[in-house]
């Protein structure tokens, strides 16, 4: 099974692996930190700042918010931005910096990029290099970078701070830990990596795409522009929106094989480091390294996945008289949809990587994965992208299946389930379960009507099993909020535009309001003080219970349609079969 | 209604913020700091713009080593509403999106291969010279893949092939401190050195 895997393709999926472990404390430090207001390094530049920032928008710092408002600042800063956008996109051609031309865009292709950047999820219907000018890039699409992930990593703060306090009310101020997260967080990191990425070869100018002569004396269209500042949040705030259409497997927007470690640190690093502000936040950083763990652990094994199945190559070159075996002198495997520089090794950890979180960004092009390969970041996606996920929605993610693992736990030995002190009843474990039960109901309801209809079929790029997970990949990323594709799907007409829309509104905000209710509700109760009879929630069995909960939910609920896409075409291709 | 003033000056705020202020000043600095890379890692030749060292370009005749297959597509000339192939278009950058069990993917591998072992009969064709790459725009092939279309660039241009060969080696790019990364050889710049050998 282990295939074509080389020893150096080993060593540096486990550096990546080390990294990552090394960076969670600092960064979980600096995090904590900043959301509990308290003096950084950073202060003494950014705090008048954020201090101007609370005076125009009116926002009384000290004033804590209930749930409820909480919840309504989040979605009127969400809707307000989605306006916004929208009107950006639509009025694209009478704005400036647009050397191109570019005129505006579809109404419903601006609905469904709309939707995309505010979710977080950064899904493209279209190609950027042909569709939108530097202005839009700009002050459109980096911008929600920003903000869908500071969105994200508030909400996930305010969840905290649900089981860190005792009969409080309140979990917050929306607009201070917006603030905070992104003039404290976001701003600097983004600053110092894309000036890295630019070092490295990214460009970084306003002028019109570069007219070429090539060496054989042919015209050749560089595209070019704003990349490396906004490829620095693409990749810190887990949003995956590619500055051109090949995402991070362009060599502008991924140049090389360190850009690559780098772009994969920044996926992860905020994810992990919220495990550590998550134990410092409860008093006990043993609470967030088993978190950590549960996470780490459902990474190793996609990756432990991806990498040796891929490095097989396709049986169906065989007889081609096709070398797909590694040496010194090629990575071999898979090579369709992938470049050289990445080779086989750092492209099943990138697609891995970007699925745990939810990033969506790619630098191999995931239609071209082999069936049981290509299962995997589909699955990582249907679990909810819990895995290090989302910034501050892979752990408000996680902490919703810890809840669902208490309550399975309470059940089996006849107690009241409780984490952290807080009694988990009825109504936690009912939004619980309702957040979680979103995923489902809109990945295969909208998938089912995407394969009946004609206008949804029409779309795919591939005939067979393939077709169908496109389709699959396509709702899944979508509800997900991950944003990447099997890209082959013709997605940029009204149906897919409207339903991908309609599917990452709810895999975002039906998921959020439940979440924050049960921060509201946790805030509010007692802690009660731990005792023998107290399930220890550091030890490895609670790892392991919250481990199989996770596999069992996702896994009963979407085994049939993985197996009607890659596990049928896994088959195929060992038989022969060719669509 | 107390939550709309704070929605809208936020917006507004984080627009100029990090939507002007920084992509600008980060303008400002890769111009001052590192200007070449910054404009796209132009590379002239006689004054003109041949090309950026980091995307690939179409290579076709026998005197160059070629690059990766490439998917990209551009406007048909004869009828902009269609697309028609158009390799290395690097306007237009994206990968084949088919499937491991596609028809055409077979189909396009085995014709690239049988012209390929023409050129060289009885080694195998490395895997990365008969598949297409993510981007469509890949700048490298692997080692095997230069060495392999050794042959037939030195056939080309009247040379020895150990010459050739030599001239491969040294413009092979090793894993970064020998662990990142994987080896690769820049076909732009290996073509560029191929048309600065000294004449015969």
């Amino acid at each position: 099974m282990m295939g074509y895997t080389t020893f150096n393709g080993w060593v540096q999926i486990g550096l990546f692996a080390v990294l990552v472990v090394l960076i969670t404390k600092p960064i979980g430090g600096y995090m904590t930190r900043v959301f509990a207001g308290e003096r950084t390094a950073l202060s003494p530049v950014i705090r008048p700042l954020e201090r101007a920032t609370y005076w125009l928008c009116g926002v009384d710092e000290a004033a804590e918010q209930h749930w409820v408002a909480y919840a309504i600042a989040m979605l009127a800063f969400s809707f307000v931005g989605f306006v916004v956008l929208y009107a950006i996109q639509r009025l694209q051609g009478l704005l400036p910096l647009n050397p191109q031309g570019f005129g505006a865009e579809s109404t419903d292709l601006s609905f469904n990029t709309s939707v995309s950047f505010v979710t977080n999820t950064n899904w493209q219907s279209y190609v950027p290099e042909q569709t939108m000018s530097y202005l839009t890039q700009m002050i459109g699409l980096t911008v929600h970078n920003f903000v869908s992930a500071a969105t994200g990593i508030a909400l996930a703060i305010a969840l905290i701070r649900g089981f860190a306090r005792r009969s409080a009310q309140t979990i917050g101020n929306f607009w201070v830990d917006l603030t905070r997260c992104v003039l404290y967080i976001l701003l600097p990191a983004s600053i110092v990596a894309a000036l890295f990425f630019v070092w490295q070869g990214m460009p970084q100018d306003l002028s019109a795409y570069t007219n070429a002569t090539t060496l054989e004396g042919a015209r050749q269209i560089i595209a070019q522009g704003p990349v490396a500042s906004q490829e620095a949040i693409k990749m810190l705030g887990t949003n995956g929106g590619g500055f051109f259409n090949a995402n991070s497997a362009h060599p502008f927007e991924n140049p090389t094989a360190l850009t690559n470690l780098v772009q994969m640190l920044l996926i992860f690093s905020l994810g992990a480091g919220l495990t550590n502000v998550f134990g410092r936040m409860v008093g006990n950083q043993r609470q967030g390294w088993a978190i950590f763990a549960v996470m780490f652990l459902l990474f190793a094994a996609g990756v432990a996945t991806v990498y040796p199945v891929e490095s097989q190559g396709n049986p169906a070159f065989a007889t081609l008289h096709v070398d797909q075996a590694p040496s010194t002198l090629q990575a071999g495997g898979n090579m369709v949809g992938k470049e050289v520089r990445f080779g086989i090794a750092n492209s099943a950890l990138f697609t891995t990587v970007t699925t745990d979180a939810s990033c969506g960004a790619v630098n191999n092009m995931h239609d071209s994965l082999l069936p049981l390969a290509g299962a995997v970041p589909m699955v990582n996606i249907m679990l909810g992208e819990i895995i290090f996920g989302g910034v501050g929605s892979g752990l408000y993610g996680m902490l919703l299946f810890v809840i669902v693992a208490m309550f399975i736990a309470g059940l089996m030995v006849g107690r009241t389930p409780e984490y952290l002190g807080k009694k988990l009843e009825a109504k936690e474990v009912k939004m619980a379960m309702l957040a979680i039960l979103i995923l489902p109901l809109s990945i295969l309801g909208f998938t089912a009507l995407a394969v009946v209809l004609p206008v949804g079929t029409a779309a795919m790029n591939n005939a067979g099993p393939h077709g169908f997970s496109e389709a699959l990949y396509a709702y899944t990323s979508a509800t997900g909020n991950n944003g990447s594709a099997f890209a082959g799907l013709s997605a940029n007409v009204p149906f897919w535009n409207d339903t991908l829309g309609l599917a990452m509104f709810l895999g975002r905000f039906m998921m959020i309001v439940p979440m924050l209710a049960i921060a509201g509700s946790l805030a509010r109760k007692k802690i009660v003080p731990a005792s023998l009879g107290t399930f220890p929630t550091t030890s490895p069995l609670f790892v392991g219970l919250v481990i199989g909960v996770i596999l069992i939910t996702g896994g009963l609920i979407f085994f049939p349609a993985v197996a009607l896409g890659p596990i049928v075409e896994h088959y195929a291709l060992l038989h022969g079969t060719l669509y | 209604m107390k939550h709309i003033r704070p929605a809208i000056v936020m917006i507004l705020m984080m627009t100029v913020l990090t939507g002007l202020a920084y992509p600008l000043a980060i303008t400002g600095i890769a111009q001052l700091v590192f200007p070449w890379q910054a404009n796209g890692s132009l590379i002239r030749r006689d004054g003109t713009v041949i090309g950026s060292a980091l995307i690939g370009q179409n290579f076709s005749t026998n005197r160059y080593f070629h690059g990766r297959p490439s998917a990209t597509t551009g406007p048909d000339p004869k009828d902009p509403s269609k697309t028609v192939a158009a390799p290395y278009n690097a306007a237009n950058s994206g990968g084949s999106n088919l499937g491991p069990t596609s028809k055409d993917l077979v189909q396009h591998v085995q014709v690239r291969a049988a012209a390929l072992a023409a050129q060289n009969p009885g080694t195998p064709i490395p895997v990365d010279l008969v598949t297409s790459s993510a981007s469509g725009l890949d700048p490298d092939i692997t080692p095997a893949g230069a060495l392999f279309q050794v042959p037939r660039v030195a056939k080309a241009r009247g040379l020895p092939q150990g010459e050739v060969r030599r001239l491969v080696e040294a413009r092979i790019t090793p894993r970064l401190f020998g662990v990142i990364g994987e080896p690769h050889v820049n076909v732009l710049k290996l073509n560029l050195a191929l048309d600065a050998l000294p004449r015969h």
